[in-house]
């Protein structure tokens, strides 16, 4: 009885991992949801502020009056195919790494002559308004679909910044005296129906580049990685990062390179 | 102040798949802005699709769809080749029309 009883115990405890992760997978809200995101992905408004974006980026406008066209997101002057797979990387004119909405906010102000306190103002999208960085962030993304997720890692800032990026991840303070890996550090959490993905992992870290930008169902709003990261900071009551800002491309970097390997989708569609 | 839609045309023998997806607003009259004050409603009223000049789809909408839209029906009878434009137009007036090639590739 009792060589049965331990037995039975070790047997729950060997199994506990195996468990965990199947029934993650296996979460029928999770699996039902995805089935409803895979038809709402076969017409995504995210096309919508993807062919706003691109209208955006060869418009003349701003102080300057000139396009976007010849701004450099890493791959050259005006290269827009694949720029974003490889994103955030260093940018030699800035000394530092940025992600795509810091290059695009960047090159707003250096070439169209936008000020960063008017870009900076109202960064984020609501059902009455959408900035132009998020549609030209969107349009950016969407010229790599289909590819390879592959952050560089060669300049030693770039390799900098995925350890700053790592530290703040982990770093608890605030209010509530949550980290980012409070959620998103340990498999198998949820939040309500929510599964919380665990960023830490290579297999699962996919889930923070998966599918951004991405258009918002409730409300019908175009949402940004920046705003994403600010509304994670808002909901562990901790002072919001300021936009555009290093700690916030330092924290992409941790994220996106964490997610290297994996194939990007393109602007997805959340709920 | 509309943005061109986004229309795809696929043809299946001589069935043509649709699918439009519209930039509008779509506010319901029920919600409020920031200031409290109620946004007022503005909403697709009508929708039309004609084949090379001709009426084929008709549709009186609500408040009561979404904001950005997606519509998708099909249409028999479609040619590699035809025009299809779609027309809509909201209660305050504005209209947007675009159109496509069927079997284009877009």
């Amino acid at each position: 009885m009792r060589h049965a009883l331990v037995l039975g115990l070790a047997a729950a405890i060997s199994a506990a991992p195996w468990q965990q992760a199947a029934a993650q997978a296996a979460d029928p809200t999770a699996a039902e949801f995805d089935k409803f995101r895979e038809i709402m992905e076969q017409d995504n408004p995210a096309e919508l502020f993807e062919a706003k974006g691109e209208e955006l980026w060869r418009a003349r406008r701003g102080p300057k009056n000139t396009s976007l066209e010849q701004c450099d997101l890493g791959l050259g002057a005006g290269v827009v195919k694949g720029a974003y797979a490889q994103l955030p990387r260093y940018f030699a004119d800035v000394d530092r790494v940025m992600d795509v909405e810091a290059r695009i906010v960047h090159c707003m102000m250096t070439l169209q002559g936008f000020k960063y306190e008017e870009l900076a103002k109202q960064p984020f999208s609501s059902p009455v308004r959408t900035p132009e960085p998020v549609s030209l962030a969107t349009y950016v993304a969407a010229q790599s679909r289909g590819m390879k997720i592959a952050p560089p890692q060669n300049h030693p800032k770039e390799r900098d910044a995925y350890e700053t990026g790592k530290a703040i991840f982990h770093y608890r303070a605030g209010a509530f005296d949550f980290s980012c890996a409070s959620c998103h550090g340990e498999d198998g959490k949820r939040i309500r129906t929510q599964p919380l993905p665990n960023f830490t992992k290579p297999a699962t870290a996919i889930a923070a580049v998966q599918g951004w930008p991405g258009y918002r169902m409730t409300g019908g709003v175009m949402h940004s990685l920046q705003w994403r990261l600010n509304d994670c900071y808002r909901q562990q009551r901790f002072p919001e990062p300021g936009y555009a800002s290093e700690t916030l491309s330092a924290l992409l970097t941790y994220l996106t390179v964490n997610a290297s390997g994996h194939v990007y989708r393109g602007p997805g569609i959340k709920r | 102040m509309a943005d061109p839609m986004k229309i795809r045309a696929t043809l299946q023998g001589d069935v043509a798949d649709v699918r439009v997806l519209m930039a509008h607003p779509m506010e319901t009259g029920q919600r409020k802005d920031a200031a409290g004050k109620i946004v007022p409603l503005h909403f697709i009223q009508t929708i039309t699709a004609q084949l090379n000049g001709k009426t084929v789809f008709n549709a009186d909408v609500s408040q009561a769809v979404s904001r950005n839209p997606v519509f998708a029906f099909k249409v028999k009878g479609a040619k590699a080749g035809d025009k299809l434009s779609i027309t809509w137009q909201d209660n305050k007036g504005d209209k947007r029309t675009d159109e496509v090639v069927i079997g284009a590739g877009s």
